[in-house]
């Protein structure tokens, strides 16, 4: 069967009126992209620049052209190949505890539950909680002196006398991952819960005809199904989750010993501590090319998932 | 789906201890934030308190707070409110008109328009954190409010943009070119047929970029230096830092800070799936 080919529209010169619909865009998106530019792409040319630099203040009237030294001497730094594994590990784990949970919590919103709403509420509640707040509370929870967590556990017998839970490094590092998916958890699961109501409620009749069990029915429909919405998610994400900052800040401040210092909080204490802007930046540009190639994996994601605008 | 007996009651617990994990620890927040404080230091913890104290509330509303303990606090929550709803205005109407372009008209360049403001939306904060100081700091901006709505459009304008633009791609072309035949302008079309049609869109970007905004931190914590400027999420960590012996205090301003997001949230529940539906997912 051959398509119609009057469908599109046939090749002609440039008219008139795309001249004028052309000028007509640019003037509509004047201001958006006026504000992108000054306030991202300029930017973003100048912390490339700074890179470059020696700048060692704000208003460093000639700082010395150093090249690629900032570079060189960030790769040979351990202390920002250490930052860098521990956003790797930040990132990694968050992302499992977020797509798993998520998945369960998505499968719960989307059954019939009796106390929906309720339930519903539950979640959408932490999911509007500041960072900084969702960070504070926690860290009242885990605090060695009135911490929630050391009276829950000793009154019911499990320890015996009170841990400071944010002191040792390795744990700290987990309880701020549990503490920031305990917020972004709901965000996963709504996003998942937008692709799971538009599955055809048909295909899980057919498959209930057809005898399938709850768990193929999850495996051969839902799974699948959700794939796309999956992808999406893990990607974002894992792009988000590589930025954290926030969270770190309010929680840790990058400690106990380093432990928590991912690598934003590593380029803030460089540039804005140590007063060295030049690595900051450098820093800075190795965080970007990293979360470039994460949202090149991206944008094949969403042409794949048919996203009419690209 | 069709589920037995057995199956039923196991989801309705399951999602019962779900909802418990998740409220509890608000609940303890809570609570903490009217215990006197010499309770909440007790050994055995009394998780429902005796007498109850509403002094940190008195004291982070009251300006210059009691004795000095809370101030600040209020001063952080206006700047946070003109912050959040200015950043928030001027954000949706440039993105209103940039993504009627992008869902409406054909133009050369549109796509590579369309992949430099996505990919600015993922771009991470502290990318421009350092020049955007120094830039601030050459504009006499610094600890100005208005400085923190320069930076802040950077957040929001990308993420309302393309939110907005999925949106009017599913405002029926046809509704609009029958409103030109009657004689609408694009312009007029766009505020007649599409904004009213697109109005579930526009409730949701503006939901989405209010909560982008009041939940700012790195930019309010590095560009702004005292309470003439400094926002919510900044007093909060301050506070967290700062009174360590009360974490009432604590709970007392992060409950404060959290219920305009938390209201909007609740009642606009129905607006938080579809507008993840439409590309809107931000931490």
């Amino acid at each position: 069967m051959t398509a119609p080919k009057t469908e599109r529209a046939p090749r002609r010169r440039r008219s008139a009126t795309s001249q004028v619909q052309t000028r007509f865009a640019w003037l509509l998106l004047a201001p958006a992209i006026l504000t992108v530019f000054g306030v991202i792409v300029y930017p973003l040319y100048r912390t490339v620049l700074v890179s470059l630099f020696d700048v060692r203040s704000a208003l460093d009237p000639a700082p010395a052209f150093v090249g690629a030294a900032n570079y060189a001497e960030m790769l040979a730094s351990p202390s920002v190949w250490a930052s860098l594994g521990r956003t790797l590990y930040f990132t990694a784990a968050s992302l499992v505890v977020e797509v798993a949970l998520g998945l369960a919590l998505a499968l719960l919103l989307n059954a019939p539950l009796r106390w929906r709403w309720l339930f519903r509420t539950a979640i959408v509640i932490p999911w509007a909680i500041p960072t900084i707040v969702n960070a504070a509370m926690w860290k009242g929870i885990f605090n060695a002196q009135y911490g929630a967590l050391n009276a829950l556990l000793t009154q019911m017998g499990v320890i015996h006398d009170y841990v400071p839970w944010l002191s040792d490094p390795w744990r700290a590092m987990n309880l701020v991952i549990l503490s920031d998916a305990w917020k972004t958890t709901p965000l996963v699961a709504f996003f998942l819960l937008a692709g799971l109501t538009s599955i055809p409620t048909e295909l899980y009749e057919a498959a209930a005809v057809d005898g399938l069990g709850w768990w193929k029915r999850f495996r051969a429909i839902t799974l699948p199904l959700l794939v796309p919405a999956i992808s999406i998610v893990v990607v974002l994400r894992t792009v988000e989750a590589f930025k954290v900052f926030d969270i770190i800040y309010a929680m840790t401040r990058g400690g106990p010993a380093n432990g928590t210092a991912v690598i934003s909080y590593y380029t803030y204490v460089t540039a804005f501590s140590d007063q060295n802007f030049g690595i900051g930046s450098a820093m800075a540009m190795l965080i970007v090319l990293i979360i470039g190639i994460l949202c090149l994996t991206y944008l094949r994601l969403i042409r794949k998932s048919e996203m009419s605008l690209l | 789906m069709r589920l037995t007996k057995a199956q039923s009651l196991l989801l309705e617990v399951v999602a019962a201890v779900v909802a418990l994990a998740y409220l509890l620890p608000i609940v303890w927040t809570a609570v903490a934030s009217i215990t006197p404080a010499r309770v909440l230091l007790e050994r055995p913890l009394r998780w429902v308190p005796t007498d109850l104290d509403g002094s940190r509330y008195v004291a982070i509303l009251t300006p210059g707070g009691v004795n000095g303990i809370g101030a600040g606090f209020l001063e952080a929550m206006g700047n946070s409110l003109f912050v959040a709803v200015i950043t928030v205005a001027v954000a949706l109407v440039v993105s209103i008109f940039g993504a009627y372009a992008f869902a409406r008209l054909r133009f050369r360049g549109r796509k590579l328009t369309l992949l430099v403001f996505l990919s600015t939306y993922m771009l991470p904060q502290i990318a421009l954190l350092i020049p955007l100081y120094f830039i601030l700091n050459q504009l006499q901006l610094l600890d100005s409010r208005f400085g923190l709505v320069l930076v802040d459009l950077a957040l929001v304008v990308p993420f309302t943009l393309w939110i907005l633009s999925n949106y009017f791609l599913t405002v029926p072309e046809d509704l609009e070119d029958a409103a030109r035949v009657d004689g609408c302008t694009r312009m007029g079309a766009l505020w007649r047929v599409v904004l009213p049609t697109a109005r579930p869109g526009i409730v949701t970007a503006v939901m989405f970029a209010f909560f982008l905004a009041w939940d700012e931190f790195l930019y309010a914590l590095i560009f702004t230096s005292t309470y003439a400027a400094k926002t919510l999420p900044v007093a909060i960590a301050e506070f967290s830092g700062r009174y360590t012996t009360d974490f009432g205090l604590v709970a007392a301003g992060g409950l404060v800070a959290a219920l305009p997001p938390v209201l909007i949230a609740l009642v606009f529940q129905r607006n938080i799936v579809s507008g993840m539906s439409a590309g809107a997912i931000k931490g």
